[in-house]
């Protein structure tokens, strides 16, 4: 049993490894394709985000919001729910922190934490909404969380164009700064890069959602709904309410993400041309990192760095951003057809077990 | 375990080895941008000084090949490198939380100017003022109150008087349309200026006006495109960056179709890039010159930040592209002549707010 269990950790970190490098890779290929010097690129992105200490900061503050989106999908997919409405959730977030943020006038040891609850409350209802809906309608999480979105994104340029957004302007006015959850001496020390209390939530969050999962009772039921409903059903668990709270719970990460980007990074809430994408990456962020806590952080890592590093590959090695996308899609490729990965492995993992056995 | 243990070590000290790698390369790098920061804003030097100056531009989430005003400043940026030799570089935005990293990405590196593109980066170019006062920036389409900010505006309404006026008159309909991005001052000064026009030349002409309330969505664009041109109306003047590209495609779809439409194109002679089939004119917003001649300045040591600059028809910053010969008649384009004289010399005010 020890020895099972060896070798799944093993090859569960072997696996995603391996496929990184795989995409890596293929992102090499299509670079030389395109005709630009794949090293001078890999090189670049790493200078960027390893580079200087503000640079390495603004990486931070990219991996975070990733951090609780990830948690977020990958709380409902352990109850066995496909959640792609991160994204709504997120946004329901943003506007409810930001509306908390300069409508209301609190002391800051009160202000922050209220609009921080107000956020992911938002973003926890928005989840709920698709939670019920499947529950005791039936209809498909992913159908309405990807319909919810779309509503999160005009509901939240609807309220900032009416409450929140002076005229002439396209954002939201500053929030006050008694709800700010920026560290201004660490983000000082990192060159001014927008550093704040988030990050430190978000490996919170990670903690609870590892100790809810598999700690406590409520999760127990979460993960066996997952594996079968029917069973659970039958052993006596309340099926539908372990699908709203699963939505509710994975809704708050969400939420609580959004809020902490509009809290710590921008301090104001721009009217949203498009979705913010934290919400989407944060599915793949889930599949990197296996739907389990560090997992999670780690693809968000990953994730942040690829994203951050980005623009250093533009800047550096003048690998347009289309192509960067190539790469971190490759990636995400090989990750998630892992089946791909296992196969190459194979030849490789079984001579190994036969020596073992010798 | 032990593999396990040993697999990890290994990984460590390989990425150790990368990270050391990347950590040599650094160092020779501040190096190099401190003797450039150093150096002295070459006055009135010789080329080799020239050569080492360093100028950065930020393009919004529009990108660079938006066939609009960050295109256009790339070009001018283009135009500087082949005249003076001067380093240039541009780096695409895809979001909103990338412009300050983008920005500090030439910032710190001890660019010499560092251009951000576009009324949406207005605070965020302002916060990097002010963190590194410096450097020197320069921002177009908003006012930064900054000293080391050099801010350029255009009269964007001045300009889209004229092609208001063009629309009025090529129109056979009663109506013609405004396509905007997103609903801004800047853009407003395209509406105003537009309306304005159009009821100058013929006063009863309606406008139909939708804005898509994005800069990078061409199925928005094609969409009220195709809402307006369905209303009756046969020319649209569209601003609204990159979304535009969908209304040039709804027109050339109706063109083949055999109805009469036109599209106006805006900031960029667009008619280069959408063909003279359907682009009757363009409002044409030298955001190519502004940018060569504020970082010309620079080079040649007569940078002036702090002061924001306004450029209408008369410093010629604004106004219609020569190919337009080639689409509109010479009668209607002596009535443009005749509005841009009045404009020039102050007998026509041009709103800048759309009156309704």
């Amino acid at each position: 049993m020890n020895r099972l269990a060896q070798i799944f950790v093993k090859e569960s970190i072997l696996v995603p490894v391996v496929a990184i490098i795989l995409g890596l890779v293929t992102g090499a290929v299509a670079m030389l394709a395109g005709g630009f010097d794949p090293l001078l690129a890999y090189q670049s992105l790493l200078k960027k985000v390893f580079g200087d200490l503000y640079n390495f900061g603004e990486t931070i503050r990219q991996i975070t919001p990733l951090i609780f989106t990830g948690l977020s999908v990958a709380f409902a997919f352990r109850t066995g729910l496909f959640n792609i409405g991160a994204e709504g959730q997120f946004i329901m977030g943003m506007v409810a922190s930001v509306y908390v943020g300069v409508m209301v006038d609190l002391p800051f040891y009160l202000h922050a934490p209220l609009a921080l609850i107000a956020g992911a409350l938002a973003g926890g209802l928005w989840g709920a909404i698709a939670g019920w809906l499947k529950a005791f309608r039936g209809v498909h999480e992913v159908i309405t969380t990807i319909m919810l979105n779309w509503t999160a994104l005009y509901f939240c340029n609807y309220i900032l164009n009416t409450f929140l957004v002076p005229k002439g302007q396209q954002r939201s006015e500053e929030i006050k700064e008694t709800a700010y959850i920026s560290v201004q001496w660490l983000s000082e020390m990192f060159g001014n890069a927008r550093l704040h209390w988030g990050t430190l939530l978000a490996l919170v969050a990670a903690v609870v959602f590892y100790v809810l999962l598999w700690k406590t009772k409520t999760g127990f039921e979460l993960r066996a709904v997952g594996f079968n409903p029917h069973a659970s059903e039958y052993a006596g668990m309340n099926v539908n309410r372990n699908v709203i709270n699963a939505m509710l719970i994975g809704g708050l990460f969400a939420g609580l993400g959004g809020a902490c980007e509009v809290l710590g990074v921008f301090h104001y809430q721009a009217i949203l041309s498009a979705m913010p994408g934290y919400g989407f990456d944060g599915i793949a962020v889930a599949l990197i990192g296996g739907n389990t806590a560090i997992g999670v952080i780690l693809g968000a890592i990953l994730f942040g760095v690829l994203t951050y590093g980005a623009a250093g590959m533009n800047f550096g090695a003048g690998v347009p951003v289309e192509l960067i996308r190539v790469v971190i899609a490759s990636v995400i490729f090989f990750v998630a057809a892992h089946g791909i990965v296992k196969y190459i492995l194979k030849p490789l993992l079984s001579r190994k077990k036969e020596k073992e056995v010798l | 375990m032990k593999k396990f243990l040993s697999l990890l070590s290994a990984a460590t000290l390989s990425l150790s080895l990368l990270l050391s790698g990347c950590g040599t390369g650094n160092t020779t790098q501040p190096a190099e941008n401190g003797g450039n920061a150093q150096q002295p804003a070459p006055s009135e030097g010789g080329q080799a000084e020239k050569a080492q100056l360093r100028v950065g531009m930020v393009t919004d989430v529009g990108g660079i090949n938006d066939n609009s005003f960050n295109q256009s400043a790339w070009e001018g940026l283009q135009q500087l490198e082949k005249d003076l030799g001067v380093t240039v570089r541009a780096l695409e935005s895809t979001g909103d939380s990338q412009y300050i990293p983008n920005l500090n990405q030439f910032v710190k590196d001890g660019w010499d100017l560092t251009w951000g593109i576009g009324f949406l980066m207005g605070d965020h170019v302002k916060q990097v003022a002010t963190e590194n006062p410096d450097a020197k920036l320069a921002i177009i389409d908003a006012v930064v109150e900054a000293p080391n900010v050099a801010s350029v505006v255009f009269k964007e309404h001045e300009g889209s008087f004229l092609v208001g006026v063009v629309a009025a008159l090529m129109s056979k309909s009663d109506k013609v349309g405004f396509v905007g991005g997103m609903d801004i001052p800047v853009i407003k000064r395209f509406e105003a200026g537009f309306k304005a026009g159009v009821k100058a030349a013929k006063p009863d002409m309606k406008v139909v006006t939708i804005y898509t309330g994005a800069f990078d969505k061409p199925d928005l664009g094609k969409s009220a495109a195709s809402q307006i041109y369905g209303q009756g109306a046969d020319i649209i003047f569209h601003a609204s960056g990159q979304t535009g590209d969908g209304v040039f495609n709804e027109a050339r779809a109706r063109k083949d179709k055999g109805e009469d439409v036109w599209v106006i194109g805006v900031d960029k002679d667009q008619s280069l890039t959408f063909g003279k089939e359907i682009t009757l004119t363009s409002m044409v917003k030298r955001v190519d010159e502004a940018v060569y001649r504020v970082s010309k300045d620079l080079a040649e040591g007569k940078w002036e930040g702090g002061k924001p600059v306004a450029l209408g028809l008369k410093e010629n910053g604004v106004g219609l592209p020569e190919t337009s010969k080639e689409t509109v008649p010479e009668e209607i384009l002596k009535k443009v002549e005749e509005f841009k004289e009045k404009i020039i010399a102050g007998e026509i005010t041009v709103p800048e707010e759309p009156t309704e």
